[in-house]
This record gives C-alpha cells, sequence and structure tokens, in this order.
C-alpha cells in the first residue's frame, strides 16, 4: 500500500502538476475568518468607527479647540449652545466642549484601565483554578465568591474615601482590584474543558512543562471569550464610574469625568439642560458602541457562526 | 537489556466507590525493533499501562512496580528528570487525531514545539526541523504544508503530523494508542504503512495498543491480550492467533466477524467485571465456557505453556490444546 498522493522527495519526478494545483487553495488563517465575521456585523463595524472618532475627538480635539476645560470665564456664564461654545458654558464659564472632550478622554482612560485589570487578574485566577483543580481550585472559587458577595460599589466608595487626595487612578485601579471575579469564572469553565483535550495530553507527551501549557497551549484558545468579555467590562466600568462620580465618591474636581459632569449638570438639569444633556449622550454613546463591538466580537469568535462562510 | 522493562506494574485510583484497580501485575517488555501489540476491550487497563509508561497519570493514581528504560526505573526519578524521558526519548500518539493539535496553532509551530522543548536550537532550525518531519511521514509539499492549521488538515494527514511530533527527537519508543480507532478503513492502512515504514527506517521500537486484532496481526511480533488490567496471555503473534491458550483469547478470536459468514456475529456473553472490590478467582470465570470451581476460588497464574515462550493465565489452559475454542462460545450463544 502507497500514500495515495506520492512524495515528492521519495519519488523522483512525481506528479508536480498535481501537486501544484492542490496548493492554489490559500490557507485562511483564522483571524481573518474572525476579522471578516466581525465585518459582517454591520452595527458592530459603525460602533467601531464611531468609537474610533470618538477616541480621536476626546484625546486629540484639546489640542486643536480654543478653550480649555479649567480657566473661569466669568463674562461667559451660563451660555447655551452656540457657534463658539457647541456645547455651551456652566455656572463658571468653563467651555462646555472642552469639558466634554476631557471627561470622555478620562472615563475611557478609566475604562481602559479597570479592563486590564480585571482581565489579567481574572484570567491568571481563573486559569490557576481550572487547571489546577482540587484545593488550589476550592481556595481560589471561594475567594472569588466573597469578592463577589460584597457589592463592588459599596467597597470601592469606602476605600476610596479613606484615600485623601487620591488621584483619577485610584478608582479605576480599585474597580480593577474588586472586579475581576466574573473573568476568572469564565476563564476556569473554560480551563476545566480545555485541560482535558488530547492536544494537552499531547503538550504533556512531548514533555511541556505546566506552565507552558497554560500560558501557551491553552490561553491562546480564549482568546474569543477573553476579547468579548474585556471589550463588554470597559462599558460596565464607563457606567460604573458615572454611578460612582454621581455619588459623590469617585472622580473629584479639579479632574473632569463624564460622570463629574452629570452630577455638576443635574441641578440645573431644569434651567440649563445642557450641562446635563451632553455628558448623558456622551455615556450613552460610549456605551452603546462599545456593548455592539462587543456583540459584534462575541458573534465573530462563535464557533457556530461558521454556517455562513462568506 | 532490553529498551523497555515493564515488571509487576500495578495502578489503581482511589475513588468514592473503593479503589479502581486499573492495572494488575503486568510485565512486559519492549526492545529497539520489536513491535508488541496489546489488546483487549474497553476499560482493560491497555491505556493505563501506556499512561504510566509515559508518565501521563493523574496525582491521584498509585503506581508500585519497575518500569526500566534502558535499565533506569522512571517511576522513580523526579519530576524534571522524567520530563527529559517524555517526548524525547518516548513519544505517543492518541487515538483522536482530531483533538490532538492545537487549533489555534500551524502545524510547523506545534511540531517546532516539540523539538525545542528537548533541543536548544533556533526557531529556524526548529522550522527546518519539522519541514523535514512533515516529509518524512508522507506528506507532499512539506515546506508549504508547514504553515497550514490543522483545521486544514483530514483526520489521516493529522494523525500524520502526531507521528510527526512524536518522531520529533528520534525516539527509541513509539507509544501508539489506539492510533487508528478514529479514522477510516482505507486511511488506517495509510497509518500503519507509514507507522511499518517509519519503524523500519529508524528501528524504533513501538508498542501497539489497540482492541482491533486485524492491526495487531498486521503489525506486531508480540502480542498481550489484557483481562479486567492483567495480563491473560502473552506470546508471539501466530502462536495466539493459531494457538490461543485461554479461552477469553479465543472468545475475542472467534468474534471477528468473517466475510460470507451467515446468522448472528459471535460474541462473549456477560460484560467486563468492574475494577472495584475484585472477587477472588480468575476474573473471566464469569464468562468463560470452561469454568470449573477452581477458577471461582483462585486466580490462575501467568504461566508457559507447552510452549515455552507463550504464556497465559488458565487453569484449564492444557484442555485447550489441539480444540478450537472458539467453538466453545459458539455452542453457549447458540444454546
Amino acid at each position: 500500500m502507497t500514500d495515495i498522493v506520492p512524495d515528492k522527495e521519495s519519488v523522483p519526478g512525481a506528479t508536480v502538476a498535481l501537486d501544484e494545483r492542490e496548493f492554489t487553495i490559500e490557507a485562511r488563517a483564522q483571524w481573518k475568518t474572525i476579522i471578516r465575521r466581525f465585518l459582517r456585523h454591520r452595527l458592530a463595524v459603525v460602533s467601531l468607527v464611531l468609537l474610533v472618532l470618538i477616541t480621536i475627538w476626546a484625546f486629540f480635539g484639546p489640542i486643536f479647540w480654543k478653550y480649555d476645560y479649567f480657566s473661569l470665564n466669568t463674562k461667559q456664564k451660563s451660555l447655551s449652545p452656540s457657534w463658539d461654545h457647541p456645547f455651551g458654558t456652566d455656572d463658571l464659564g468653563k467651555d462646555g466642549f472642552s469639558r466634554i472632550m476631557r471627561g470622555t478622554q478620562r472615563s475611557l482612560e478609566i475604562a481602559i484601565i479597570v479592563s486590564i485589570i480585571t482581565t489579567l487578574m481574572g484570567v491568571t485566577i481563573g486559569a490557576l483554578a481550572g487547571f489546577y483543580r482540587g484545593w488550589v481550585d476550592s481556595i481560589l472559587m471561594r475567594f472569588t465568591d466573597l469578592i463577589l458577595v460584597i457589592p463592588l460599589l459599596v467597597l470601592v466608595a469606602v476605600l476610596s474615601a479613606g484615600v485623601p487626595k487620591a488621584p483619577w487612578y485610584t478608582i479605576p485601579v480599585l474597580l480593577g482590584i474588586f472586579g475581576w471575579p466574573l473573568m476568572a469564572r469564565i476563564a476556569r469553565g473554560e480551563f476545566l474543558s480545555l485541560r482535558e483535550k488530547e492536544f494537552v495530553e499531547a503538550a504533556r507527551a512531548l514533555g511541556v512543562g505546566n506552565r507552558r501549557i497554560i500560558f501557551k497551549h491553552i490561553l491562546p484558545n480564549l482568546a474569543g471569550p477573553i476579547i468579548v468579555n474585556a471589550t463588554l467590562t470597559v462599558s460596565g466600568a464607563i457606567l460604573l464610574e458615572t454611578a460612582l462620580t454621581f455619588l459623590g465618591l469617585g472622580i473629584r474636581e479639579p479632574e473632569v469625568s463624564l460622570g463629574l459632569l452629570i452630577q455638576k449638570g443635574l441641578p440645573a438639569y431644569s434651567t440649563r439642560p445642557w450641562l446635563f444633556w451632553f455628558p448623558a449622550m456622551a455615556i450613552v454613546l460610549v456605551s452603546l458602541c462599545v456593548n455592539f463591538i462587543g456583540d459584534g466580537l462575541r458573534d465573530a469568535f462563535d464557533p457556530k457562526q461558521n454556517r455562513v462562510r462568506a | 537489556m532490553s529498551l523497555l522493562e515493564v515488571k509487576n506494574l500495578c495502578v489503581s485510583f482511589p475513588t468514592e466507590d473503593g479503589v479502581v484497580e486499573a492495572v494488575r501485575n503486568v510485565s512486559f517488555s519492549v526492545d529497539r525493533g520489536d513491535v508488541l501489540g496489546i489488546v483487549g476491550e474497553s476499560g482493560s487497563g491497555k491505556s493505563v499501562t501506556s499512561m504510566a509508561v509515559m508518565g501521563l497519570l493523574p496525582r491521584s493514581a498509585r503506581i508500585t512496580g519497575q518500569v526500566l528504560y534502558d535499565g533506569v526505573d522512571i517511576l522513580k526519578l523526579e519530576q524534571k528528570q522524567r520530563g527529559a524521558y517524555r517526548g524525547n526519548r518516548m513519544g505517543m500518539i492518541f487515538q483522536d487525531p482530531m483533538t490532538s493539535l492545537n487549533p489555534v496553532y500551524t502545524i510547523g509551530w506545534q511540531l517546532s514545539e516539540a523539538v525545542r522543548t528537548h533541543n536548544n536550537i533556533s526557531k529556524k532550525a526548529a522550522k527546518a526541523r519539522a519541514v523535514e518531519l512533515l516529509a518524512l511521514v508522507g506528506i507532499p509539499q512539506s515546506s508549504k504544508r508547514v504553515d497550514a492549521f490543522p483545521h486544514e488538515f483530514s483526520g489521516g494527514m493529522r494523525q500524520r503530523v502526531m507521528i510527526a511530533m512524536a518522531m520529533a527527537n528520534n525516539p527509541d519508543l513509539l507509544i501508539a494508542d489506539e492510533p487508528t480507532t478514529a479514522l477510516d478503513v482505507t486511511v488506517q492502512a495509510q497509518i500503519l504503512e507509514t507507522l511499518e515504514r517509519i519503524q523500519a527506517e529508524s528501528g524504533i521500537g513501538i508498542i501497539l495498543i489497540t482492541h482491533d486484532l486485524g492491526v495487531v496481526a498486521g503489525m506486531s511480533d508480540r502480542m498481550l491480550v489484557m483481562y479486567a488490567g492483567s495480563v491473560v496471555e502473552d506470546g508471539t503473534v501466530d502462536e495466539i492467533f493459531y494457538e490461543p491458550r485461554m479461552p477469553y483469547t479465543a472468545g475475542l478470536l472467534g468474534a471477528i466477524p468473517r466475510a460470507g459468514a451467515a446468522g448472528r456475529l459471535n460474541q462473549i456473553k456477560g460484560t467486563t467485571p468492574s475494577l472495584i472490590n475484585l472477587k477472588p478467582g480468575c476474573k473471566f470465570s464469569g464468562r468463560c465456557p470452561l469454568v470449573v470451581d477452581v477458577c471461582q476460588q483462585t486466580e490462575p497464574e501467568l504461566v508457559p505453556t507447552d510452549q515455552p515462550a507463550h504464556l497465559a493465565r488458565c487453569h484449564r489452559t492444557k484442555d485447550l490444546i489441539g480444540v478450537d475454542a472458539s467453538a466453545m462460545f459458539l455452542q453457549e450463544t447458540a444454546g
């Protein structure tokens, strides 16, 4: 019995034409498939474009805009929106447009810090628990349950109040440190099922060590759930920061975040509604965009979506 | 001294229901150039034996006995020293090639990983070796195929990749745990042919674990028949196939479906005993057509039969000489 397709090296003058014809089909890398599927999700693509534009506006807009976010101007107090001040001014004459740019920038930064910390902590803890099982799993998961039953908002509020003159990044760091349980559970579940896969056993049979199996062999298989969850954490973090700041426990002046702008704008809701509505819209817009992107990513990573192969 | 010598290997797993004695007192040896077949039905301890040799059993497993590799008892080695054997001096291929490769990496990455785990060489050199290995197992256009992902390969090609991976560091021993079970018959033949060719070229020893008697007959020199965790018959393929000295083996041979035979398939009545709280006596006595009182009281030893190199674990082995034992099962099922 011989091979169906003869090996070129072993059979001199083998059917070259057949071989070449077979390989005109280009390999479709997994990432290409994922990007293709994501692009089919129109709402997600629109959201991604919008979020990129908002991010550019928030981070680079202040360089070009004529007003800054902290200068007082008593001559221009409480102006309604105009060409000069598109989002109006507040009771101290600070320009609304530049304040929302700055607030969006801070809110995005906060969200990304929270997302990075929760992902790193959650994935590490979940991976260890799921991979080693046994007592490691028990200890880590009971610890996770403990964190999960403490109301995050109250905990962070209390802790941040305890730090006088806390810099702005105290809030996202605290939110991140206590916000990882969901990610840990997701990672643990994935690890529990992946560690039993034969390719893990095959790696073991090759003599690959545990650490390398965890990080090099199993972790990349979790890219989908991790990316999706990290994205959804971003929008969650924006809303959480808003809630905290709205309660007066989060970002404090002279720092600016979208939550802070809403808190400042609310008392003037009936007389100067623009102070409330513009930051509120910014929050809704950003978190909607992030959620739609998360949806699109989830669909793109879901292998069950394979049935439509464009 | 043999390449691999397993002496009195016992493996048990403590569970909530009791201790599962998965492997009891298994001994065998494999030399370079040998192909040892291990057959038995599901749960007979074939895979656990091979996992014990590879050191892949979970930590809860209690292992006793000796596994001598080139004279070194690898069961006594520290984890780290043990790792130097695994994948380097002995390789393993698994049953299901569809799940044995990591879906997120290219074939080349995975082969390089196998090489680089045990050799301190550059990525480029490892990649070159990967191409070489693919060619060795007969994958055409290996220099292009090396960058493909597992999902672009068929089951047979993936199993070839697994063989290439196991061969990456030129081991002396290859353990093939049901390498063809998940493949269809034509691909099965190609894989076996690849294994045979590699064995002929490199002169490695192979342990071939299967429940397909045809595969063993075609590939092996010696074979072990396992039942309920212990070896019940040990001999050359010819001896066992033509003159089985243990009723279980005879029953297995009689159960092979034959083309053209009419009627129902022959079978061995009953099921394998639970490996928890094993009763004394021969473990096959509950299903054996030749059972007598002594079978239920004491477990027979694995002793030489009328042929000196042919061992069987049966009190009534003498009664099988010159008898077509599979016919006994036939009468049983007919009656």
